[in-house]
């Protein structure tokens, strides 16, 4: 593959977003972290808790691949060649969540 | 870089949907960034698949034992001047490797400008913050292991699987953040020493960038799933 037809990143995507958007988000993540940091502090419990963490997880997790990352300026080519793989993740998460309860449930009926 | 890439490349490619269409059927390179960043991003999608499966055997251990988890918000609380401040340590952990983060996408944004001094100060700044980053997780290991004792198939707070899930997910991760402090470090010195403008490309920099960030990306789902869950 010739170096000629290698696309340089300023022509990939924009060249021109300023320094103030990163300082941006920055500072977003730095309050999204804190959020989560005073679920526990607060000591939150429950469903009110999780949904939560998961909230401040998913926003931390967008901003850092779509602006740190670039994420939002690729093409959708790349991008779905790589946030689609990972969702066959959710499929063994919730696999291994019911082997678990099951594990769960006979363990209790076998040794307590 | 030269005139053949307008060339080369159509003028106007399409956006959206077609334009995924078009960049799978024409007789080109499918995905129009440098290969290097190409590649990279596939990396990340592999240690991606890493990660989970730390994360998922994690889960899977927690659903199941019968005994208590330690709570880890009392587990790495710190008493700082008196003042006993639940999992402070790794609070700071975070918003230093947020940082970091945050000094590397500078550090990209300097490498479309071609800026050298400003890229590699910013890299280093970054690697920097990466190494006091290690330099926590090495003083939370030795307090884990030598004052409350926790180890590999036991500890005194409550379920033995904490310790193996523990050491493997954060050691992992403090792994990858220690490759990426000397990766940061070399491309760094060689941004310095003008060996991209020599090449006239500053890829490297962003692809270096693009681990960093996943770094972080990886401890923001740490950072939920086993200290704050």
């Amino acid at each position: 593959m010739s170096e000629a037809i290698q696309p340089s990143p300023e022509q990939t995507h924009d060249e021109g977003h300023p320094i103030s958007v990163y300082l941006k988000v920055w500072a977003l993540l730095f309050v999204l972290s804190t959020l989560s940091y005073l679920v526990d502090y607060w000591d939150f419990q429950g469903i009110l808790r999780w949904s939560l963490i998961i909230t401040f997880m998913i926003l931390k997790a967008g901003f850092i691949i779509a602006i740190f990352m670039h994420m939002a300026w690729e093409r959708l080519s790349l991008v779905y060649a790589i946030l689609m793989p990972p969702l066959v993740l959710l499929v063994l998460i919730a696999l291994m969540a019911s082997e678990a309860n099951y594990t769960f449930l006979t363990r209790l009926f076998f040794f307590l | 870089m030269t005139d053949s890439i307008s060339m080369t490349q159509p003028e106007a490619s399409q956006e959206g949907v077609p334009g995924l269409v078009e960049d799978w059927s024409a007789d080109k390179q499918t995905f129009p960034v440098p290969w290097g960043k190409a590649m990279m991003w596939i990396f990340l999608l592999s240690d991606t698949f890493i990660f989970t499966i730390f994360l998922t055997a994690y889960m899977n251990v927690r659903m199941t034992t019968t005994v208590d988890w330690p709570v880890p918000s009392e587990v790495f609380a710190l008493t700082i001047f008196g003042n006993h401040i639940p999992l402070i340590l790794i609070a700071i952990m975070t918003f230093i490797l947020i940082s970091s983060s945050g000094t590397m996408a500078m550090a990209v944004n300097f490498s479309y400008r071609r800026d050298r001094k400003k890229v590699a100060i910013l890299m280093l700044i970054t690697a920097a913050f990466g190494l006091s980053f290690v330099g926590m997780q090495v003083f939370e290991w030795s307090k884990l292991i030598l004052e409350e004792g926790v180890r590999p198939w036991g500890n005194p707070m409550g379920a033995a699987q904490f310790g193996s899930a523990f050491f493997m997910i954060t050691g992992f991760h403090g792994f990858h953040v220690s490759i990426g402090v000397i990766y940061l470090t070399v491309v760094a010195l060689k941004v310095l020493r003008g060996d991209y403008d020599k090449k006239g490309n500053y890829e490297i920099v962003e692809i270096t960038g693009l681990y960093w960030h996943f770094v972080d990306l990886v401890w923001v789902f740490i950072f939920a799933f086993f200290y704050l869950w």
